[in-house]
């Protein structure tokens, strides 16, 4: 018990961004030994993106870059360099296994496409975790989460029917496709032990998008219907929505979708008399009734804190839920009780919170043993100790900038 | 297509007892190659009973959602709560490498196939147990649905107009977040399982997912003790408080663009502002502004509105799909708000042969599927064959792998077992 499932597995990341860090987490957390290469000249996007440690900004200080990169080793290395080629051919025969999740065209300009790269060791897996794929008209074009947010088609579907589309918050689509990858890359390596084989992964976030709308591109395609904005509708269910309730901006979930639940629901309301009243005597009428239902509803959380209500719901056997803010998911009693966040410890920004993964594995738990690395941080250990350059040639290929 | 290549997880059989709540867990291994059986109570999974449906006709059998979930499973009809489907469940648990359930935390264990009674059968079984809260916890039998999850998780909050109640996504996706992670990590349990040849119990929660989709709002919180805000089409400048727009109107729906400074800003801004001159609708400030020196951080909103009004006129003489035509060609980020049609459409789906046929012989037509989610080099990857009609391979499972006798299966039928 308590060994790490991919000790001794060897990563080289040229992965940057959200998608690509976050999916070599699952490797990272869980024991591999994850090398991150980046450029001093054109550092991870995420490290100058905020929030900043105590509000100042720092290349060193970003907690975005701190979320997606615990249990790495960090080095700078210009892979444009001509003396860089004989370091990542190291970094090739060290590794197991490649990611990267540059614009489709970098690697290969750089010289390390699939084919090259799999010359140096032929059984590698290596994904290329890319916005729209690695071929068709599209690929080349630089994206960022947002945009694939819009392109994959949920910001059409997020807002009420008379408003606007709303953005999603974040960067949706980052948050999807690495699932994808990693079970992609999973199962490229259950087929290596079989095989013996390694192989070359092209995912695009997009595409790893579109399963999370698999039904509505049926529905368009079966019954030529174009789905549109229902705010927070369900046809299953009234009420059905998020209700103010007392305080500023506070809000909670509230569903019912059976007879049963309806009944308890207008019990805790003290409103017995309304499972009578022919206007919500059931599903089809109350659905018809939504809206006076859902002021009714409204006046009655308006008064109550939202733990309240969530509370006297839950207790009654009705689907309800805070909407908690960030404060409130940092403080969720159910998310602390999973051990979701840990605190670690960074050099330059001291103790702050990262998320731990999603899920537990009930015989080998994940670790966070090392914190994000500081730019260029293990150049003399991952060089010299990992990869075996002598002291003075790493002195001078330093001087020389291969390592910028 | 591809035909006859090989397929990642073909030694490997899976039983899928999930709903709603975890139907795409399977659906990931079915993909990447397992045989994945489907698990049915008699008379059809209750998540048929979720629409829209084939040409809007409600059947068990022609739910999109259905179709769309459990492309390439097979399915067998069988009661694990009576003690005779209980018997039939736990040798098919013999004969599989992995279960997947998303019934509430406790329940196998009460009908006797908690993880604990299935690795006396096979201890080399992974058993993932897909659940809103996880196994364990103040909430663990919390009533839940998409938007309480959504709620609890922090991605409701975040979302909306300001000034308005929090919006969740039209088509629910809480579950979908716990359904790709549980498919990860029951990879992850099964590399161990490689190693050491013992299987696991995997806990997933699904509001542990959607936390993970709130991207640095923890962070914010944390660092600067600052709260995330929904601002409908804007993102908002916390250092000056400027709203900068990120969902613009065009001619004919809506499209996703940012001003952007620094050096990748440059790389578009300026062929953006070339373009709107060759067009006669630019103005002296867009010209004028040196893109890379600009700092999002700082610009004050008067003059960021001296680049979005103009900019925002321009977007409005043009539809999305001309909008992104000539943005893809000029390089400039600019990608359309699309609905379903426009994705359908989308030529860059159509160059890499994204979408898939599958037979719907039932139906007498075929039906286009979104494809695979990723491309391998020596390896299929999707769906192969239309998601299974109720109980279609109780023939095939029961006689020929688990050799029931015909005499017994129609006794089992009659008992309503199968």
């Amino acid at each position: 018990m308590g060994e790490l499932v991919f000790e001794g597995l060897h990563v080289v990341e040229f992965a940057w961004l959200a998608a690509g860090p976050f999916m070599d987490s699952f490797l990272a957390h869980y024991g591999a030994t994850v090398i991150k290469i980046e450029s001093s000249k054109r550092t991870d996007t995420l490290r100058t993106t905020p929030p900043f440690q105590e509000n100042k900004p720092g290349i060193d200080r970003s907690g975005w870059f701190a979320k997606y990169n615990q249990n790495r080793y960090g080095i700078t290395l210009n892979i444009m360099h001509p003396k860089s080629r004989g370091i990542v051919e190291k970094l090739i025969q060290w590794g197991d296994i490649v990611t990267e999740s540059f614009a489709p065209g970098i690697m290969e300009k750089a010289g390390w496409s699939y084919d090259e790269i799999s010359k140096i060791k032929p059984d590698i897996i290596m994904i290329s975790a890319s916005s729209q794929g690695q071929t068709g008209p599209r690929s080349r074009m630089p994206s960022y989460g947002m945009h694939l947010t819009s392109l994959a088609g949920f910001v059409h579907l997020t807002n009420w029917p008379d408003c606007d589309p709303a953005m999603v918050y974040g960067a949706y689509t980052d948050f999807i496709a690495p699932y994808f990858g990693i079970a992609a890359l999973l199962a490229a390596m259950d087929y290596r032990h079989r095989t013996g084989e390694g192989q070359y992964i092209d995912l695009s976030q997009y595409e790893c998008a579109l399963q999370f709308l698999a039904p509505v591109l049926l529905d368009y395609e079966i019954n030529n219907r174009i789905q549109q904005r229902a705010g927070n509708t369900d046809p299953y269910a009234a009420p059905h929505g998020v209700f103010r309730c007392h305080g500023e901006d506070e809000w909670c979930a509230i569903a019912v979708f059976t007879d049963e639940q309806w009944k308890s629901f207008c019990e805790v309301l003290s409103r017995p008399e309304l499972t009578e009243d022919p206007k919500f005597l059931n599903l089809m009428s109350r659905k018809e009734n939504e809206d006076e239902l859902d002021r009714l509803v409204e006046e009655w959380t308006r008064k109550l804190g939202s733990e309240e209500v969530m509370g006297r719901m839950q207790n009654a056997g009705v689907p309800a839920g805070v909407v908690r803010d960030n404060e409130g998911v940092f403080l969720d009693p159910q998310l602390n009780h999973r051990r979701h966040f840990h605190k670690v410890n960074h050099p330059e920004m001291g103790i702050h919170t990262v998320e731990a993964l999603p899920f537990k594995l009930s015989d080998n738990p994940y670790q966070l043993k090392r914190s994000s690395p500081c730019l260029g941080q293990d150049n003399f250990h991952v060089y010299t100790e990992i990869l075996g350059i002598p002291g003075e040639e790493f002195v001078q290929l330093s001087e020389e900038g291969v390592f910028d | 297509m591809k035909q006859n290549r090989d397929t990642l997880l073909a030694p490997y059989l899976a039983l899928d007892l999930t709903n709603e709540k975890g139907l795409l867990c399977g659906k990931i291994l079915c993909d990447l190659g397992a045989e994945v059986i489907k698990v049915e109570r008699p008379g059809g999974d209750p998540s048929r009973a979720i629409g829209p449906y084939y040409k809007d006709m409600p059947h068990p059998e022609k739910s999109l959602f259905w179709f769309a979930f459990n492309a390439g499973k097979k399915s067998i009809t069988l009661d694990i709560e009576k003690s005779d489907g209980k018997a039939i469940f736990l040798r098919l648990v013999k004969m599989a490498d992995f279960i997947i359930e998303s019934l509430p935390p406790g329940y196998m264990d009460q009908m006797g196939l908690g993880y604990s009674r299935i690795k006396e059968i096979n201890g080399r079984v992974i058993l993932t147990s897909i659940s809103p809260f996880g196994q364990d916890g103040p909430y663990k039998s919390y009533k839940d649905c998409d938007l309480v999850i959504w709620a609890l998780g922090g991605m409701l909050f975040l979302c909306g107009d300001a000034g308005r109640s929090p919006v969740r996504i039209s088509f629910p996706q809480s579950y979908l977040h716990a359904g790709a992670a549980a498919a990860a990590a029951t990879l992850v349990a099964h590399y161990q399982r490689i190693i050491v040849g013992q299987g696991q119990h995997v806990d997933v929660s699904t509001q542990q997912c959607v936390e993970w989709a709130t991207a640095e709002i923890v962070q914010i919180w944390d660092m600067n003790k600052r709260k995330a805000s929904r601002t409908g089409q804007f993102r908002l400048r916390p250092t000056t408080g400027a709203k900068l727009r990120e969902i613009w109107p065009c001619k004919d729906g809506f499209i996703c663009f940012r001003v952007m400074g620094g050096k990748a800003g440059a790389g578009f801004m300026n062929p953006l502002v070339e373009w709107m001159d060759k067009e006669n609708m630019c103005t002296d400030y867009l010209r004028d502004r040196n893109w890379e020196d600009l700092d999002l951080g700082r610009v004050t909103q008067e003059e960021y509105d001296l680049a979005e009004e103009p900019i925002g006129q321009f977007f409005l003489t043009r539809t999305k799909a001309e909008l992104y035509e000539e943005a893809t060609k000029r390089r400039i980020q600019l990608f359309p708000v699309s609905t379903s049609e426009d994705v359908s459409c989308d030529p860059q789906l159509e160059a890499r042969a994204f979408w898939i046929e599958l037979e719907h012989e039932e139906l007498g037509e075929k039906i286009k599927y979104p494809g695979p989610f990723a491309k391998f080099s020596k390896t299929d990857c999707g769906p192969k064959r239309r998601a299974p009609l109720i109980g279609e391979h109780n023939q095939e499972i029961y006689m020929k792998r688990l050799e029931i006798p015909e005499k017994e299966l129609i006794v089992l039928k009659e008992a309503g077992i199968i």
